[in-house]
């Protein structure tokens, strides 16, 4: 059995030694960035005071997570062209956050994204809403990275006993917890920055080293990976590998980029990520500094998928463990031995453990200040320790949830949730951020039906869609209760949300016109917008 | 400090009808949808048309440019390229042509308030 082996070459005491030095290294960091954490500003926000630089490094370290590392690199190393597919939604998607959302956002909000929901609305309905779906979106990804950590172990550590690997979830876990309890936004932060820059350098040095074997010639390394697969290799370099074979896979190819591009902008823990700057000229280099990183980072993972594809070749990666999740370690093993597999072992962990840390801190935030201070309280806390006590139970809350979720859902299939927390982001949140800050008469109703609404049927669709019964790979086998041919709903789920959203307004008569001048000219100046908290 | 979760909003708040109605501001407004909108209507239809033609015009997209390059990984390197053009435009025109209109308005908001 090729389970019971990790990746030949690999060696888990050094993997699992690097690792370490990372948590050690981060968690001293965490404790330090804890002294300065007091109040609720700093836990939510970070007290407002990252620079955009900052920031930026560490929007592109919650957004690059495992599935975009290991899972990009894998998909183009067997899939070819389709695999690249993915990373073009995923960077195209943050010209929308750019353009339309980032800038207005940190202007009218201070710590979730129920703060600009609510606004100019009714506070209590359209809080619960808004961190419904935070805390809806939030748990699909948390669960498709818990469970990305099982098969991670599986690969680099050799560990393939279902308990052994649950244990490794659970220490993942615990020491995801505690950056988030302790270190706050602000710790969180450095967690995500430390995590970034390691794997932008890893992702670097792999691809200068690739291309230097074929002295810096895409079209040779190309020419290479077709060969390495013999008969019928062309097809890693054309269109539609994945997705072309039949009218259904190619249009779930189109819900599913739609869902990609229009995701991004309304993922919470991204959004959340624009309150940690000062000012929205600060939000505003964020977003670019993301953007370039993220996108450089996607060129790389071309690079390496298509070196794993030569030098390690599609069918030693599709055998190995993890399958197509080890073509960047098997890569990394071909070119610089144990050693380099090891930090890129390590740094694959790293990333799990930051973006989970990333998740739990949105979710809990959106818990306390939505639901608890706003709905159960309403609004009249001002007492803002049990706002962040409640915070920080929240996030033991999430934690202990993720992990028993991550064993439970260890072995499901990965790009299915993520697929299912972009789809719910595009429907639920996107069109109601949208409508909030460019549409005067949007109202109350509108917002709840566009949440309401998207939330419902993007899960619905799902939940009889191949992707969980009937389908290749489904969630549940042995029984087939599908109707909705489609594995990705967006094409549905998002014009639907728009369109509840426009009814849900027209048919109601209320609407707050003076609360919505002080919201655009809020938005578009800065006037009134949360300052940096200065230690 | 005023904050969105807090009601009401505080009684001797600016007058946001008022602000929101003078020329500066109907200016800066312009300006900012005039650039965003047209340009997200751009990226997306380019977006969209890369993402049917990859998925419905396979033999076009095989197309050999050079070497082993072909259409479809040119235009999908594009949709990069694209991507920090317009990032890189946008940061312009709002450095030109935002920010000082919305930090005079800003001032003059937040300077009748101490």
């Amino acid at each position: 059995m090729v389970l019971a082996q990790s990746v030949e070459g690999s060696n888990p005491w050094l993997n699992m030694g690097i690792f370490a030095l990372f948590v050690v290294v981060t968690l001293f960091i965490v404790f330090r960035a804890s002294r300065t954490s007091k109040t609720a500003v700093d836990y939510y926000a970070a007290g407002h005071s990252f620079t955009g630089a900052q920031n930026g490094i560490a929007i592109s370290g919650d957004y690059l997570s495992a599935a975009s590392f290991l899972g990009i690199a894998g998909a183009i190393a067997l899939n070819g062209y389709d695999g690249f597919l993915y990373s073009i939604g995923f960077l195209v998607a943050w010209l929308i956050a750019l353009l339309l959302v980032a800038e207005l956002l940190r202007n009218t909000g201070k710590y979730t994204m129920g703060d600009v929901l609510a606004f100019r609305m009714r506070q209590r309905p359209v809080r619960a809403a808004a961190a419904t779906s935070t805390l809806v979106v939030s748990f699909f990804y948390l669960l498709a990275q818990m469970a990305g950590a099982g098969g991670l172990v599986a690969l680099l550590l050799g560990i393939d006993s279902t308990a052994g690997q649950a244990l490794v979830i659970a220490v993942v876990g615990a020491i995801m917890i505690v950056y988030v309890i302790i270190g706050g936004m602000r710790g969180t932060t450095w967690v995500q920055i430390i995590k970034a820059t390691l794997l932008i350098i890893g992702a670097f040095a792999m691809t200068v080293w690739v291309l230097g074997k074929y002295g810096f010639n895409l079209s040779s390394l190309l020419g290479d990976a077709v060969a390495k697969v013999g008969e019928g290799g062309q097809r890693l370099l054309d269109p539609g590998g994945q997705y072309g074979l039949t009218g259904t896979t190619k249009l779930d190819f189109v819900s599913l980029a739609l869902a990609l591009v229009l995701g991004t902008a309304g993922l919470p823990h991204i959004l959340m990520r624009f309150y940690t700057v000062p000012t929205a000229k600060e939000a505003r280099k964020s977003v670019v500094w993301a953007i370039w990183l993220i996108g450089i980072f996607y060129l790389f993972t071309l690079v390496l998928g298509y070196g794993a594809g030569a030098l390690v070749g599609p069918e030693t990666i599709a055998n190995a463990p993890g399958g197509p999740n080890s073509a960047a370690p098997l890569l990394a093993y071909a070119l610089g031995g144990t050693v380099l597999l090891g930090i890129i072992a390590a740094v694959a962990f790293a990333t799990i453990l930051a973006v989970v840390a990333g998740l739990t801190i949105t979710a809990s935030a959106s818990f306390a200040h939505d639901i608890y201070a706003n709905v159960i309280k309403k609004g009249a806390a001002d007492d803002k320790a049990a706002e962040v006590r409640v915070a920080r139970i929240t996030a033991l809350v999430i934690g202990a949830v993720a992990i028993v979720g991550g064993i439970v859902a260890n072995g499901q299939n990965i790009a299915f949730l993520v697929a299912l927390a972009f789809a719910v982001a595009a429907s639920a949140n996107l069109p109601t951020i949208l409508y909030s800050l460019f549409w005067k008469r949007f109202n109350t109703q509108g917002a709840l039906w566009s949440i309401y609404g998207g939330l419902i049927i993007c899960i619905v669709l799902i939940v009889f869609s191949p992707a969980v019964s009937g389908g290749k790979t489904p969630m549940i086998s042995g029984v087939d209760f599908h109707w909705f041919p489609l594995s990705n709903p967006g094409i549905v789920s998002i014009p639907a949300a728009f369109l509840l959203g426009y009814l849900g307004t027209i048919l109601s008569k209320d609407r707050d016109d003076a609360k919505y001048a002080e919201m655009e000219v809020r938005s578009l100046t800065g006037a009134h917008a949360e300052k940096a908290v200065n230690h | 400090m005023s904050s969105p979760d807090q009601e009401p909003p505080p009684t001797s708040g600016p007058d946001w009808a008022t602000i929101q109605d003078s020329a500066e501001f109907v200016e800066l407004r312009k300006r900012l949808r005039g650039f965003v909108f047209p340009m997200t209507v751009a990226f997306l239809v380019w977006y969209l048309l890369y993402v049917l033609l990859s998925d419905y015009a396979h033999d076009f997209m095989s197309t050999k440019v050079v070497g082993n390059i072909n259409i479809g990984l040119i235009f999908g390197l594009l949709q990069f390229v694209s991507t920090f053009l317009i990032t890189s435009l946008y940061v312009r025109h709002a450095n030109r042509k935002l920010d000082p209109v919305a930090e005079k308005i800003r001032e003059d908001i937040e300077g009748d308030q101490q």
